[in-house]
């Protein structure tokens, strides 16, 4: 059963806008249960992929499947395998947090909504600010409601377009972990973002987008052979500026 | 497609309710809506209407009708906003990913306009009251006037959905209200229109706002409505239709 092992299938998709062309034959799979991160700088196609496949974006040529549907000719039953977070939180900011998640659930039309939208509540940490008006949330309490908004109704394909960006640090972490969950859960992940340390983090596959093509696809290891090999060297590893940033703000939780 | 059926009206339901509740935290915009018909109806009774010859002695109940559709004017601004923040927020994305029947975002807006414009049009009505406005009519020409007026919120709310799915600003959604907001004061809303100036008066008595200003004028007058409430009705019902397949194609280009 090819459908069951790869989840995300693209031949050589390309999409012009008017004269622009964005992408230029990309080409690429995603295996059920693993976690894809396109990796490119800002204006590489890595959105307009992303809106192409949970069928938002028509493309020009090629062909993109997803969950064993093809995007173009059968759009309705793709949106039935996915959900999308797309790159700014679309959450609804006049409702509270609960009544946007039992939104979502009314509209994939799950049997128990309530239920649904206070499981989540929980598992996102969101249950104390749950009647509060979104537009009172922090960025990372949103991002935490959107991508809880994108977990209602368990699609087997998750879109995360550059989720952390715009995060705090801690909120960083947060949302890594529970990408990771969601992974180990059997959901396939696809996700774009232009932090090198974010797809080594998370990645099972990492491809980068360079000016509207794949240039290098793999695993981490891969990748790395593609460099000149490894060398032993000792040097003095200076704590990063997020290392003490953490830590000293786990000192100040302590106490 | 079967299912996209069975769904519809559930679909619009939950985005009826999203909406509804939309207006009912921001009652303010209720107030915004009907102050400035408020200020001009009390302009023209206390200030001008003395002055103005009619032909009979109760100006408010002469220049009610005209107030009303200035009122809807104001109100149908906010479903451009609204469109436009769901729009700009991505809530449209995420809605367009899920597989919901997609007008359904649409008919939510447009429905809460018909329930807000109502909750405004009544305001002004029991002002209208308190400052003299009688109305002999029954119960049937009273049901004709709502019908109107319905019809009326309808076509200018489609416009309203173009204005807000093609704006790019908060400014420019609103702009096209303000010339929707002129048209009563060059038709026959304050004044009877045989005094205006030839070519005036030919634009006067020939734009949408006369014929259903007329029409509802005689029907809570208890006069002889003749040829203007078929005129109004094809105005009305001409430009919802226009407006609504305008609206839905820049709906459905949008991805």
């Amino acid at each position: 059963m090819i459908q069951n092992e790869i989840a995300i299938s693209v031949q050589k998709l390309t999409k012009s806008y008017k004269n622009v062309r964005v992408l230029e034959g990309v080409g690429f799979e995603v295996k059920t249960g693993s976690i894809f991160a396109m990796l490119g700088s800002n204006g590489a196609g890595k959105t307009t992929i992303v809106k192409i496949l949970t069928t938002l974006l028509k493309h020009d040529r090629g062909t993109a499947i997803v969950n064993g549907f093809d995007v173009a000719s059968n759009p309705e039953k793709v949106r039935q395998s996915i959900s999308l977070t797309g790159q700014f939180a679309a959450v609804d900011e006049i409702l509270t947090g609960r009544e946007n998640l039992i939104m979502i659930a009314k509209l994939r039309h799950l049997k128990n909504p309530h239920k649904v939208a206070d499981e989540l509540l929980n598992r996102f940490v969101l249950t104390d600010a749950a009647n509060r008006r979104v537009s009172t949330y922090s960025g990372g309490m949103r991002r935490r409601l959107d991508i809880a908004m994108s977990l209602v109704g368990k699609s087997p394909i998750v879109f995360l377009d550059e989720p952390t960006t715009g995060l705090d640090p801690e909120a960083r972490i947060e949302v890594w972990n529970f990408i990771k969950e969601l992974a180990g859960n059997g959901t396939t992940v696809f996700l774009t973002t232009q932090y090198l340390d974010e797809a080594e983090q998370l990645a099972d596959r990492i491809s980068i987008l360079h000016k509207g093509t794949i240039i290098v696809n793999g695993t981490l290891a891969e990748l790395k052979k593609l460099c000149p090999p490894a060398k032993i060297e000792y040097i003095e590893k200076q704590p990063t500026l997020e290392d003490i940033f953490l830590a000293v703000v786990a000192k100040k939780e302590e106490n | 497609m079967e299912t996209i059926n069975i769904y519809f009206f559930k679909d619009m339901g939950v985005m009826f309710g999203r909406s509804m509740r939309h207006i009912f935290r921001s009652l303010d915009t209720i107030m915004t809506v009907t102050i400035s018909p408020i200020a001009i109806m009390l302009l023209f009774v206390f200030v001008l209407g003395g002055a103005i010859q009619i032909g009979t002695d109760n100006y408010i109940n002469y220049l009610l009708p005209g107030i009303l559709l200035m009122t809807i004017a104001n109100g149908i601004g906010y479903v451009s906003y609204r469109l436009l923040l769901d729009k700009q927020r991505g809530i449209f994305e995420r809605f367009h990913s899920m597989p919901i029947a997609r007008s359904a975002g649409l008919w939510g807006h447009v429905l809460v306009s018909l329930v807000s414009n109502a909750i405004s049009v009544t305001v002004i009505i029991l002002i209208a009251f308190i400052m003299g406005f009688r109305s002999p009519a029954g119960v049937l020409p009273w049901l004709a006037v709502i019908g109107i007026l319905g019809l009326f919120t309808l076509s200018m709310t489609w416009i309203a959905v173009i204005a807000g799915l093609s704006a790019k600003s908060a400014d420019s959604a609103g702009a096209f209200a303000f010339v929707i907001h002129l048209l009563p004061f060059i038709s026959s809303a304050f004044v009877p229109t045989n005094t205006m100036p030839k070519v005036v008066r030919i634009f006067a008595e020939n734009q949408p706002v006369t014929s259903i200003v007329d029409a509802m004028r005689a029907l809570l007058n208890n006069q002889p409505v003749g040829n203007d409430i078929w005129v109004a009705l094809v105005w009305c019902i001409g430009i919802m239709i226009v407006a609504y397949i305008f609206a839905m194609r820049i709906y459905k280009n949008r991805g």
